[in-house]
């Protein structure tokens, strides 16, 4: 796929006049957009890595640095709110560099309109999920966007945590034979969403997976687990996540798909709609890529903190690039990253 | 999951597979009708399973795909009109029309929505009086009901807002079509569970004694698809061609009565164009004189048009069972889910997408 990387000039993604949805989507739009336009233009080492955050040393200290922007509606859904996704987001990807959090800036792009009431609620959210969290925000911007500018609220934050092992957690690190964890069941945190944003109702509740990511992998690195590769399985879910990670480290990985626990509410959601769990967004959820001889224990580890917690498969060395995944019935197929947008199938 | 993992059980499968090599001593070509069957076959790779004699080809029941280009182009234009709230089906709006598709229309500002049943495009009709809501109603018999009970509504409750661009496409004169085509090389049929659900199946008889080919309607799980060819094939074995049904659970010989008078109420059997196919005779359903102001092209006062498709993509042979999506050229090169050159390339339930997603690399499976 080496024409993913060409830089062409002056635009370098000609096909797209304009910008779509599915260019925040999480699947191909949003990587071209990435690899071809800002991968390109802002080209640097620690760019270069495709991680969730730069690491780098600074006189000595081992440090993570990320950043996210949060523009989920509605702005309050079953299990969370926008506060706390612009918290936990931005700690987990400092988690998934191996980093504890310790630092975050928060900006606010507020529409003219919003009741401080809501702004209220949501601050007071951030604030736990900071204790929760324990990391402090220590620096912040707030700016007001004319009335049908905005929707409602946009937060933007950045973190800053510290590294505090020698291990070199990044897609590069993963080798052939490594064991793929997920830390719980996928696929709650976007049918929450979605039954919240159309209005679909269902026997009971289905309560976003939201959740710091970071007590459990500094448990893992506590315990002295040779981990190699951590990712979140945001936008584009489990997926996309894999297929990432199997691009960037020029190696294949094997699941199976009858190991990857979905919720029967959620399984059932994604039944009536047409959608695939393996591409709906967590926010409390991530992959684990560690050596082989640590299977067992990492797992145990994981299960702790998420019950559902389960090896699901195996990195190998060929076809590089290429995700396959071993179907309920016993065949092997491609699992591939996802185009645009997950849409709902007509019948 | 109760009535999924059932259905989705591996020994189970492997048994059915067993079965089936056990009864098959020929060469067989099986068409699947509906685009829910192609993507569950590809998905689960249920092909793979089946001995080297049996060919699974992908039919046209996959509505996204066999919209034709001109009702795409009508559909972009009045989404693009300003007083306009265009409420469609999630998998449409990707669907490139000559220029552009409803996803474009959405960045430059069209109120485009996606809706899961027509009914809430009907609510979002009472809730906004003085905007046009119009839905787009495509697909087989399926969602005919859904859709002729949202106009029907409108017509008891004076929605004077609220219409349908007609789109909507029939199963049995298509099978007809394929069959009776010099290039058909299919000589036994799953039908559509969904549809028979509505239909039942009996206008699916006359086909198979005409044409003496054995059609099985069946499901959509993997173990009814497997089921549903071990049928197919011990007919085609004993040289048989009864119309069976193997999706028991959910289809009845007359289907849902209710549901087909709500159809005739609403709906007249009209000609059809089908994508990459051309027009078939009585293939399609329009609105009948009494619902006529619920029909948007007349409301918009749309005029008819042709729109000459991309000379290389070969989507009517696909969606025939002519050709599998990997011999055409541009396959996976210059069409792509990204850049797609024709619609089956587009839905999740259209075969080039199917083999695009799932089996990219493996071309001769």
């Amino acid at each position: 796929m080496h024409d993913d990387f060409a830089l062409s000039c002056p635009i370098p993604i000609s096909e797209y006049p304009q910008i779509l949805l599915a260019h925040g989507g999480g699947g191909k739009l949003m990587h071209q957009l990435i690899e071809k336009l800002f991968g390109a233009a802002f080209a640097n080492q620690y760019l270069s890595e495709r991680h969730d955050g730069a690491q780098f040393t600074l006189n000595g200290a081992k440090l993570a640095f990320t950043t996210d922007s949060y523009v989920v509606r509605p702005l309050f859904f079953p299990g969370g709110d926008i506060g706390k996704l612009a918290i936990y987001g931005t700690v987990n990807d400092l988690a998934m560099c191996g980093a504890r959090p310790l630092f975050l800036s928060a900006g606010f792009i507020l529409e003219e309109g919003l009741p401080m009431e809501t702004l209220w609620r949501i601050v007071q959210s951030m604030k736990e999920a900071a204790q929760t969290a324990h990391i402090q925000i220590v620096t912040g911007d707030t700016k007001v966007v004319d009335k049908g500018k905005g929707d409602g609220v946009f937060i933007n934050t950045a973190g800053i945590g510290v590294i505090e092992h020698d291990l070199t957690i990044s897609p590069k690190s993963v080798r052939p034979g490594d064991s793929v964890l997920l830390s719980g069941d996928v696929g709650r945190h976007g049918i929450a969403i979605m039954a919240v944003r159309e209005g679909l109702a269902f026997e009971s509740e289905i309560e976003s997976d939201c959740a710091p990511l970071a007590p459990v992998v500094l448990k893992l690195l506590e315990e002295q687990i040779e981990i190699h590769c951590l990712r979140d399985l945001t936008r584009g879910g489990l997926a996309s996540a894999l297929n990432e990670i199997a691009k960037t480290a020029h190696v294949s990985i094997s699941i199976d798909e009858s190991a990857v626990p979905v919720r029967e509410d959620v399984q059932g959601a994604c039944e009536i709609l047409g959608l695939d769990p393996l591409y709906v967004a967590n926010e409390g959820r991530f992959v684990a890529f560690v050596a082989a001889k640590d299977t067992e224990r990492a797992l145990k580890i994981l299960k702790d903190f998420s019950p559902d917690a389960a090896l699901i498969g195996h990195v190998l060395q060929e076809p590089p690039g290429m995700v396959t995944l071993k179907s309920r019935i016993g065949a092997q197929r491609i699992l591939d990253m996802l185009s645009g947008e997950q849409l709902p199938r007509i019948c | 999951m109760r009535f999924i993992d059932e259905y989705r059980d591996a020994a189970l499968a492997q048994h059915y597979a067993r079965r089936i090599a056990q009864i098959t001593t020929k060469e067989w070509t099986i068409m699947e009708v509906c685009g829910g069957q192609t993507h569950a076959i590809i998905k689960f790779g249920i092909d793979e399973l089946l001995p080297k004699q049996i060919t699974l080809v992908h039919g046209p029941g996959c509505p996204v795909c066999v919209t034709p280009v001109e009702i795409i182009d009508k559909a972009i234009e009045i989404a693009s009109c300003p007083n306009v709230i265009f409420c469609s089906f999630g998998d449409m709006l990707r669907v490139p029309g000559s220029a552009k598709d409803l996803l474009s229309v959405k960045a430059q500002g069209g109120d485009v929505r996606i809706v899961y049943s027509p009914l809430d495009a009907l609510k979002i009709a009472k809730e906004n009086p003085d905007r046009e809501v119009v839905f787009f109603a495509v697909g087989f018999e399926t969602t005919a009901p859904a859709n002729a009970m949202a106009v029907h509504q409108a017509y008891l409750h004076n929605v004077k807002n609220f219409s349908l661009l007609v789109a909507h496409v029939l199963v049995p004169p298509a099978m007809e079509a394929i069959l009776s085509s010099p290039t058909n090389r299919v000589q036994g049929f799953l039908a559509a569970g969904h549809v028979c659900t509505v239909m039942g199946y009996t206008e699916y008889e006359p086909i198979a004694k005409k044409y003496r080919v054995p059609i099985v309607v069946t499901g959509f799980e993997p173990l009814d698809i497997l089921q549903g060819i071990y049928m197919c094939v011990k007919q085609l074995e004993e040289g048989r061609y009864d119309v069976e049904n193997q999706y028991t659970r959910s289809v009845r010989r007359a289907g849902n009565v209710k549901a087909q008078e709500l159809i005739r109420e609403v709906f007249c059997v009209v000609p059809r164009k089908w994508r990459g196919i051309g027009e078939i005779p009585q293939s399609g359903l329009g609105l009948t004189e009494k619902y006529r102001e619920f029909d948007a092209e007349r409301k918009f006062g749309l005029t008819e048009r042709s729109v000459e498709e991309s000379s290389e993509c070969i989507a009517g042979l696909v969606l025939q069972g002519v050709k599998k999506p990997y011999e055409c050229p541009a396959f996976g090169t210059r069409c792509t889910p990204e850049r797609p050159l024709g619609a089956p390339m587009v839905s999740s339930e259209g075969a080039c997408a199917a083999y695009y997603r799932y089996r990219r690399e493996r071309r001769d499976a």
